[in-house]
């Protein structure tokens, strides 16, 4: 397990959605990020901000109004982008695989969960049907369900339980990489963490990459490697989780920081962030965030903000050590010194 | 009042606005609006009344004269003309549609009102009555009604009786349709500040629920006119219209039962049932229900788009194994 | 609610409407003018008045209509009686079973073909919105709404006798009545044609629709998003996810459409002179023959609301949401 190759390369990804009257909507602009195995790596950002919209990118499930209009995804050296459907499909739920959202729908009410997890697996043709049902079942064994529940329908699941199952069913194909978005957010806080600790678990035993979109600092301080900050559609802020916690550079990152309550600091007031997300379809000039920054000089309104490298003088690459975290660290600001990150 | 006055003007407002973009309703207008005119106008576009003989030089009857013979739409069995038949006859054909389905929208409006606001048992019995006429077999009990009706001699005519018929009938799919669009205006606002303040029942149905409502009634009318006149014409195909006043569905029971189709008499049973299927058009275009269909508000569904989704300057739009292949 | 208080109102409703059809079909026809005595003895028998008398009291006729008439009555439907027809001097309940044949025949054929065709096409037609073969679908099933059915049938009548030389009306050629069944099979399928197309093209743009905006709803639910991230293709998406879930309302649809289908058999097959239960109810409304009448719409409407019922149970055993108890 090697640690110095990331197993997906996102480079200047750009996603428009055209809407019915022609209007374009730049949810994207040249994002850029690495994810590697074993690692976690974290979206966050307002709702909006595209985090959902990049994954969905990623693995081209965009709806009929999205257009991926520039940059690659490569994946293990080949770019996702360039191959047809027929082979990105090989690619989907054997190599990545996606936990929705547990909305109630995400699975198919009139067919049993094990029915639809064993689907996946007899789809890529990894087993045969007798050996997928004793898979379906250590499956959901290892998310915590009865064995006596596969053969229910989703209807019969409690909310936590779906995203257990989904989860289950997401890892069915062994994949390398595993997007779960917001896989937390509409449960109850214990769920939260029991869901947490068993993705932490699967990653160390699987040596899974973990792609996590959510709005929750707090999860993401507690699983993540490394952190991808959005704002409108672009990367504000990214690198290894210390890093971007310690010293955030973008202004964004830094009122994100503080407007999330600390139990240790309870007399605080709440921060918050005045203003609204801009809106895509008619975006300012210069840096999206420079309507709402308490940091804004001139030129903020005027350009758009490249990516700088503010890696800490005494980072390194990661090594070949297995564990080793990325200390690489951009944002996207004005304010930041030092050279601008190329490729 | 100039509160009432003001909605109303805003819901015709949103009306005629809609009306104007949506190609369709214009075309449905074009359509009804022409047949309006040339059954208004019939006596100014032929010289002839439906009960006419058609003479040829010799004075003697031209039974099933063809187009080419005597225009524009040639002769029936009796010698008359078509055209005129067709042109007289749609305004009985129009006349019955309009009137039947005026009446139910009437009826099945004012029960649909009183059991969405009322609930309760009003409701329970609405909606018991319409689940039960939903299931018996609509023109099975029309025939047996008007049969019956017919017997007792009451002076009305044939026409008459068709109407009461095919309106009595026929209000329960509007019923239910304005019901449910009552359900949901009684839950907003207004109508609960109304009754806060005291207002009685018939000022908050008068004042708020039927302007609300109002759009909705006038979109069904137009599509029970339409299915009014498709059945009052199967009705009169069967015989049950009068044969004094052919309305379109007459003038095929005639074209049927007096061999116009063995003679190849195709001027005869072509153009009233081509009338009937130009006015029921333009009455559905009108009723704006297509626009749903053809201009959907639904985006798009998870199996579309694929082409297009890969729109890198560089690459083509993808045609390789989009639908088959595992 | 669960499967059971769900069939019990189904149940509930069809019994309902059952004594709703036999009230009207009782009191409609009393509600005639004239003496009952000549449902029973026909029209133009001359009896004397005694006779009159006799036969009054031996029928009932002299107890009050309701309650007594009417439950007599009822009874006598129940065990299949349904009186003399006026016209044809035979009970009714043996004409009416002797055309029951040939009317399922046409239904059953028709049905099958719009279902098919109609559920193929909607499929296709929301799988690919927008493609030549949608927007023809759609036109194609405006303009079937359009078009009253009888029109059709004279319509095709017209074309396929003279242009395909189709024969013009009845089941069989005069020379093969009466003949066993499977000997002028070939006779009935010709003469089936055109009535059974009449009868598909009325009712394929009904399927169509109802089919093509139950995949549109089907294929935007989460799970075809989930199924194709899984890696299907859109074939094994439709297959495995879509089609079943969209096919349920055909089923209700089906059931539904069982009171038009009456409407569309008594038109099609007075215009192709074809002989069942249609043309019946045709001719006894034409000669004014009313026990005819009378039995011809209790066998129809008591037919649709078992139908109906039938329905309703086949679709609680299809959709597991409504299974649970």
């Amino acid at each position: 397990m090697s640690a110095d190759m990331p197993l997906l390369s996102v480079r200047h990804l750009s996603t428009d959605f055209i809407s019915a009257d022609g209007t374009v909507a730049h949810a994207l602009e040249d994002v850029s990020f690495d994810a590697y195995p074993g690692q976690t790596l974290g979206l966050v950002g307002e709702s909006g901000c595209g985090k959902t919209t990049t994954m969905i990118s990623l693995m081209r499930l965009l709806p009929a109004a999205g257009r991926i209009t520039s940059g690659e995804v490569l994946f293990d050296g080949v770019d996702l982008l360039s191959i047809s459907e027929r082979q990105m499909r090989k690619y989907r739920w054997k190599e990545m695989a996606m936990v929705f959202q547990s909305a109630m729908n995400a699975l198919n009410p009139v067919r049993t969960v094990g029915d639809q997890i064993a689907e996946a697996i007899l789809l890529h043709d990894l087993m045969d049907r007798a050996a997928a049902d004793q898979r379906v079942i250590g499956l959901l064994d290892l998310v915590g369900i009865a064995k006596s529940r596969k053969d229910q329908y989703p209807h019969q699941y409690s909310g936590g339980m779906r995203q257990r199952a989904m989860i289950a069913m997401a890892l069915a194909c062994q994949p390398r990489l595993l997007f779960a978005d917001e896989p937390t957010t509409a449960l109850d806080v214990m769920i939260q963490a029991q869901i947490l600790e068993l993705l932490r678990d699967i990653q160390q035993t699987m040596g899974l990459a973990i792609i996590l979109v959510t709005h929750d600092l707090g999860v993401v301080a507690e699983i993540c490697d490394s952190v991808v900050v959005m704002y409108g559609g672009k990367v504000a802020e990214y690198g290894s989780i210390d890093v971007v916690y310690n010293s955030p550079q973008h202004p964004y990152t830094q009122r994100l920081l503080e407007a999330f309550p600390d139990l240790n600091r309870p007399a605080d007031v709440l921060a918050s962030i005045p203003g609204y997300p801009p809106r895509l379809n008619a975006l300012p000039p210069g840096c999206r965030f420079e309507p709402r920054c308490h940091m804004r000089i001139d030129v903020c309104a005027k350009a758009t903000p490249k990516l700088i490298d503010v890696t800490p003088l005494d980072g390194r690459p990661p090594t070949a050590d297995s564990g080793q975290r990325s200390t690489i660290h951009v944002a996207a600001c004005h304010l930041c010194t030092g050279p601008e990150v190329k490729a | 009042m100039s509160e009432r006055r003001t909605l109303l003007k805003r819901n015709l407002l949103n009306f005629w606005r809609t009306f104007r973009r949506n190609r369709m309703g214009r075309i449905g207008a074009v359509l009804l609006f022409t047949v309006l005119i040339l059954s208004i106008g019939a006596p100014l576009l032929t010289p002839y009344q439906p009960t006419d003989t058609i003479r040829d030089a010799n004075g003697r009857g031209m039974t099933f004269a063809s187009p080419s013979e005597h225009g524009p739409l040639g002769t029936d069995d009796a010698g008359r003309d078509v055209w005129t038949q067709l042109l007289y006859g749609a305004r009985i054909s129009l006349t019955i549609g309009f009137v039947a389905g005026f009446m139910a929208m009437v009826i099945g409006s004012l029960l649909g009102i009183l059991a969405g606001y009322f609930g309760g048992w009003i409701d329970s019995l609405l909606m018991r009555t319409t689940d039960v006429f939903l299931v018996i077999p609509d023109l099975p009990l029309m025939l047996i009604l008007v049969a019956t009706l017919r017997q007792l001699n009451t002076g009305f005519s044939p026409t008459v009786v068709l109407i009461v018929v095919i309106g009595v009938l026929y209000w329960t799919s509007t019923a239910r349709l304005i019901r449910s669009q009552v359900l949901s205006i009684k839950e907003r606002q207004f109508v609960a500040r109304a009754r806060a303040i005291g207002a009685g029942h018939s000022h908050i149905i008068r004042k708020h629920i039927i302007p609300q409502v109002m759009p909705l009634m006038v979109a069904n009318t137009v599509l029970i006119i339409s299915s009014a006149i498709l059945t009052e014409s199967g009705l009169s195909f069967l015989g049950l219209g009068d044969p004094t006043q052919p309305s379109w569905g007459t003038m095929l029971n005639f074209a049927f039962a007096r061999s116009a189709v063995s003679n190849g008499a195709w001027w005869f049973f072509l153009p009233p049932g081509l009338a009937i299927v130009w006015v029921t058009l333009g009455c559905v275009l009108l009723g704006n229900v297509l626009e749903e269909i053809f201009n959907p508000r639904l985006t798009s569904h998870h199996l579309e788009g694929e082409q297009h989704m890969i729109a890198r300057p560089d690459s083509p739009p993808l045609a390789e194994g989009i639908e088959g292949g595992a | 609610m669960n499967r059971r208080d769900y069939l019990l109102r189904k149940i509930l409703l069809a019994i309902v409407t059952l004594a709703v059809v036999v009230t009207l079909d009782f009191f409609l026809f009393r509600v005639l003018p004239g003496d009952p005595i000549r449902a029973v003895i026909g029209r133009n028998v001359r009896i004397s008045k005694e006779t009159q008398d006799a036969l009054r009291a031996q029928f009932g006729l002299d107890k009050p209509v309701f309650p007594d008439q009417f439950f007599a009555t009822v009874g006598q439907w129940a065990q299949g009686n349904l009186g003399i027809s006026w016209s044809l001097r035979e009970p009714v309940g043996e004409i009416l079973v002797a055309k029951l044949g040939n009317t399922l025949l046409l239904v059953t054929l028709g049905q099958v073909l719009s279902i098919v065709l109609g559920v193929a096409l909607g499929l296709f037609a929301g799988w690919k919105r927008k493609s030549a073969i949608d927007v023809g679908a759609l036109t194609f099933s405006l303009i079937a709404w359009a078009t009253p059915t009888f029109w059709l049938g004279i319509i095709l009548l017209a074309g396929g006798s003279t242009w395909l030389g189709l024969p013009t009306g009845g089941i069989v050629e005069p020379g093969n009545i009466g003949k066993p069944f499977l000997e002028v099979l070939p006779d009935v399928a010709r003469h089936l044609i055109l009535p059974t197309l009449t009868f598909t093209i009325v009712y394929l743009g009904e399927y169509m629709l109802i089919m093509r905006s139950s995949i549109l709803e089907v294929l935007s639910e989460d799970y075809i998003l989930t199924a194709k991230a899984k890696g299907m293709s859109h074939w094994q998406v439709l297959r495995r996810h879509a089609l079943k879930n969209a096919m349920l309302p055909i089923v209700t649809l089906i059931a539904l459409n069982l009171g038009f289908t009456v409407s569309g058999v008594i038109y099609i097959e007075t215009v192709f002179s074809y002989d069942g239960l249609g043309k019946l109810f045709q001719t006894a409304l034409d000669k004014q023959d009313f026990p005819l009448l009378q039995g011809a719409f209790l066998l129809l409407a008591v037919a649709v609301i078992v139908a109906n019922m039938l329905a309703d149970l086949l679709y609680t055993y299809l959709d597991p949401r409504v299974r649970q108890a």
